[in-house]
């Protein structure tokens, strides 16, 4: 005779949040850290954190970006780079790095190791958790720091705050315009979909999941279920009991990921622009392919693979050209809700 | 008529008072003079410094100040009483926040309270006509007791309003005292202040606010209607509110808005905001600007650019937007029309049809092989595929993406062979426009050189799904404008039909009078015949003048499909 307990959605969501919790702290003990400047760290300061491999390349511009948002301090963990990242982000004044050999699959796609130093050194500050390919962009962003959303947020009573993935691509064949580093690589990825985004909503999790944009269309177009998912919650006031639950798509306690209005109204977002496809992503994706590394077997880069050896193109003629954010909030990617 | 105004300004000061300390030197430079007073939790040791040896400002007794609590208007007392006794010759008194920032030069305001030296300005409306609050409770603020605090006792505060209204509980109110609301920012002269202050049943009066909900915005708004006979209701200081009742923050693209609105002061400052902090209160030019405030145009935006966050943009379906059924506010952005079994009579119709009318004519959009976007194009408005599955993947999406990303009107073809998973959503819908021809499905089968089993296995499932399809369309929860004819009808007279449903489409089309090509009906009746007789009942299509006349049916009719 088999027995099944009978849990509520409650009670197994707690279970899985202090299951990820534990996993963040037993594998959190792999990280060694090289350069440790928390101490910086003084209340209220805002606070970027980062998982990266082999990204030298890119990280110049990336830090500059959000320096320029008034972010105070960078914490990188970095997955054994062999590019010289480690001894940039090292002697980086603003920039705490850990290390970690480990697997990058088994920290459950280097979560573990973020909710780790989220519950370290998050907690009571503004986190945002990005890859150093996705750049925010929130309302008023030309105009008002980073600062002004979060204080805007705190006052709303809000703790969250959602930022579709949005892929950027160029115009033509992904090698043709060369990345040099510190270059803006909007500038070279300046094209995106605006309207070929599904969304459903998760119940259990509470979370919308959106899929689609030029990935879905150009490699899933047959299988749209597992073309990979846009919604993410990258901006959050910490506190050391939440824990992503899968990328930054989800969270625990699930009210967090409850970021948007059933009610008809529109609750503000922002927009990650995703600019992973640049003239450094051939070489990415074969490494990547050949790490297995990735989400579900890497399905993803294998379906890339495939469909760039073909000479497969993102853009399209009904692709936009990314102006600014108004460009983003007019279209419905994002929305600056009551924010005026 | 010109008079001396001595103006001085009351400032409650609890956050930030690095911005407070600078607004009071504001006021303080532009010749007021003014009492601040600071939280007693906050630090104050920086702002009592800054201003030691100031004659020009005073600092009220401290007290601890709560939101919506009695202590913000004794704190206001105090502070008034204060600048009184130090300067007794005030003639005005201006309440304000550290967070106010005076957008005009002060001598601006003075010269514009001399012109008419006896207006109370301070907002005050009766609290029986509702409407001026914003969320949270009205009338109840003066008629049940609230002792518990709103912030920090949410609870218990709800609770013992639903008690209080259970128990049918109502606060008797003071004699004489008619309660109003209004903007907590006001302008009073000193006579009105000094009545109010000194009024000999002053200690019945705060001891009724003292337990009504929010005093700061209805103390002072009430009693100024028992002391004053020349109230101007609209607060000097440009204040909004979002729709859960907290104010707007000014941050530094707004300054062109503020510099606009004329305004003396707005609120709130959002501290980051150096640039505003900069650019205002402007330079005094040589004289005194006279105009007016004129905040409509400023409140007008405002309101608009909010009312986002209410009400949302129609047929936007996003991150942060993802409104249950029904609860939309429009189901989709723009009206469009569905045409259906046109394309199965006339072949080549959306050819024909596209210069005829102001749309972008599609093909079947949901058809089950591809999706045929106007001109076969690959790729639709705002990028879609012509992926089946991605678009089944979300049909509403789909829908409402492709109207939310074209400029032009959508018109596209439809059919039971279709993914029939919106039927609802655009039968409900009021934007929608459907012409439906039923039973027009018929028509390509004429020519099929499929085996006639396999045409009546397909005519069975496209019936039914007609069927069902007619269903919704018949219901009472239609919203969507529809015409429907059935086949015979329209074939008896197709060109009066197809003028019907272009003007549906289309109020501005020229008629037409000539028809598309049309498919060769000749071997309708046949197939009819053979449908019947293959024991499948055609239901759909209506009169079609099949010749032989069907043998009477005896007994139970055979209805397989």
């Amino acid at each position: 005779m088999t027995f099944r307990l009978r849990l509520s959605g409650q009670t197994r969501r707690r279970a899985l949040r202090q299951y990820l919790l534990a996993r963040a702290v037993n594998r959190g003990r792999a990280l060694r850290p090289v350069a440790d400047r928390t101490a910086q760290i003084t209340k209220g300061d805002l606070l970027v954190f980062v998982t990266q491999r082999n990204e030298r390349i890119r990280l110049p511009y990336f830090l500059e970006y959000y320096r320029k948002m008034g972010v105070a301090h960078f914490l990188f963990v970095d997955n054994d780079s062999s590019d010289g990242s480690r001894d940039y982000l090292a002697d980086q004044p603003d920039v705490s790095l850990w290390q970690c050999k480990g697997s990058y699959k088994a920290a459950r796609f280097g979560m573990d190791w973020i909710d780790r130093l989220l519950m370290r050194y998050g907690h009571g500050h503004w986190c945002l958790t990005v890859d150093p390919d996705e750049f925010l962009v929130y309302p008023h962003c030309d105009t008002r720091p980073l600062r002004a959303l979060t204080d805007w947020l705190d006052r709303s009573g809000r703790v969250s705050f959602p930022a579709m993935l949005l892929d950027m691509y160029p115009h033509g064949g992904i090698e043709e315009q060369v990345y040099a580093e510190g270059d803006d690589p909007l500038q070279i990825a300046r094209y995106f979909d605006a309207g070929s985004y599904t969304i459903s909503k998760n119940d259990y999790f509470g979370n919308l999941w959106i899929q689609g944009g030029p990935r879905a269309r150009a490699f899933f177009r047959d299988n749209p279920v597992a073309a990979p998912a846009l919604n993410k919650i990258p901006l959050v006031k910490w506190h050391w009991r939440y824990a992503y639950v899968s990328s930054t798509h989800m969270l625990l306690p699930h009210q967090l990921n409850r970021v948007y209005d059933e009610d008809g109204g529109e609750r503000i977002s922002g927009c990650l622009l995703h600019a992973k496809f640049i003239s450094t992503f051939t070489e990415k994706a074969a490494e990547e392919l050949s790490r297995g590394q990735h989400y579900s077997n890497s399905q993803e880069y294998r379906a890339y693979h495939a469909g760039l050896a073909q000479g497969t193109q993102l853009w399209c003629p009904q692709s936009q050209e990314f102006r600014d954010w108004r460009q983003l909030d007019d279209l419905g990617l994002m929305s600056r809700g009551g924010w005026v | 008529m010109t008079a001396q105004v001595r103006l001085g300004v009351v400032l409650l000061c609890h956050a930030d008072l690095q911005v407070a300390a600078r607004m009071a030197r504001i006021w303080a430079d532009g010749g007021a003079r003014v009492a601040i007073h600071v939280d007693a939790r906050s630090d104050a040791g920086g702002m009592m410094q800054a201003f030691q040896g100031d004659d020009r400002v005073v600092f009220a007794p401290r007290r601890r100040c709560d939101w919506g609590r009695f202590n913000l208007v004794q704190a206001t007392q105090d502070a008034a009483q204060a600048l009184f006794d130090r300067w007794p010759d005030c003639t005005h008194v201006y309440l304000a926040s550290g967070s106010c920032l005076p957008l005009r030069p002060i001598s601006d305001m003075t010269a514009f309270l001399a012109a008419d030296p006896d207006r109370d300005h301070i907002e005050s409306v009766s609290a029986r006509e509702a409407g001026w609050a914003k969320g949270g409770l009205h009338e109840e603020r003066f008629t049940l007791f609230h002792p518990f605090d709103w912030q920090r006792r949410r609870r218990l505060f709800d609770r013992s309003v639903r008690l209080q209204r259970r128990l049918g509980l109502r606060r008797r109110l003071p004699a004489g005292v008619n309660p109003h609301l209004g903007s907590q920012w006001w302008c009073l002269t000193a006579t009105t202040l000094r009545a109010i202050l000194t009024d000999p049943r002053r200690a019945e009066f705060d001891r009724f606010f003292r337990h009504v909900w929010i005093p700061d915005e209805s103390y002072f708004q009430t009693l100024a209607r028992r002391h004053s006979a020349r109230i101007e209701s609209r607060s000097l200081t440009l204040a909004q509110f979002d729709h859960k009742g907290r104010p707007y923050l000014l941050y530094d693209d707004m300054a062109s808005l503020l510099a606009e609105s004329h305004c003396f002061v707005a609120r709130k400052l959002w501290p980051g905001a150096s640039g505003l902090l900069q650019q205002f209160p402007t330079r005094q030019v040589a004289l005194t600007d006279p105009t007016p405030p004129r905040p409509d145009h400023v409140d007008r935006i405002i309101q608009r650019r909010a009312e986002r966050r209410v009400t949302g943009r129609p047929g936007l379906h996003m991150q942060s937007r993802f409104p249950r059924k029904d609860a939309e506010n429009g189901k989709t952005a723009g009206p469009y029309a569905v045409l259906q079994g046109f394309s199965d009579i006339f072949p080549g119709f959306e050819g024909w049809l596209a210069p005829r009318v102001a749309a972008q004519v599609h093909g079947h959009l949901f058809d089950p092989v591809q999706v045929q976007f106007a001109d076969q194009a690959a790729f639709g408005p705002g990028a879609m595929s012509d992926s089946p599955a991605l678009r089944d993947h979300d049909p509403q999406g789909f829908l409402t993406s492709l109207i939310r990303h074209s400029a032009q009107m959508q018109l596209f073809q439809f059919s039971a062979r279709d993914n029939q998973a919106l039927n609802w959503y655009m039968a409900t819908d009021p934007n929608a426009r459907m012409a439906v021809v039923t039973g027009a499905w018929l028509v390509p089968l004429i020519d099929s050189d499929m085996p006639f089993d396999d045409i009546r296995r397909i005519a069975a499932i496209l019936q039914r799904a007609e069927l069902d399809q007619l269903k919704v369309l018949q219901s009472n929860w239609v919203r969507a404008r529809i015409l429907r004819w059935e086949l015979g009808d329209f074939l008896a007279r197709p060109l009066d039909c197809l003028n019907a449903a272009l003007h549906l489409v289309d109020p501005e089309a020229a008629p037409v009078t000539d028809l598309p090509v049309m498919r060769d009906l000749s071997g309708l009746a046949a197939l009819l015949r053979r449908l019947r007789n293959s024991g499948l009942r055609p239901r759909l299509g209506g009169d079609l003048d099949i010749s032989p006349p069907p043998a009477p049916s005896k007994g139970k009719p055979t209805d397989d499909d």
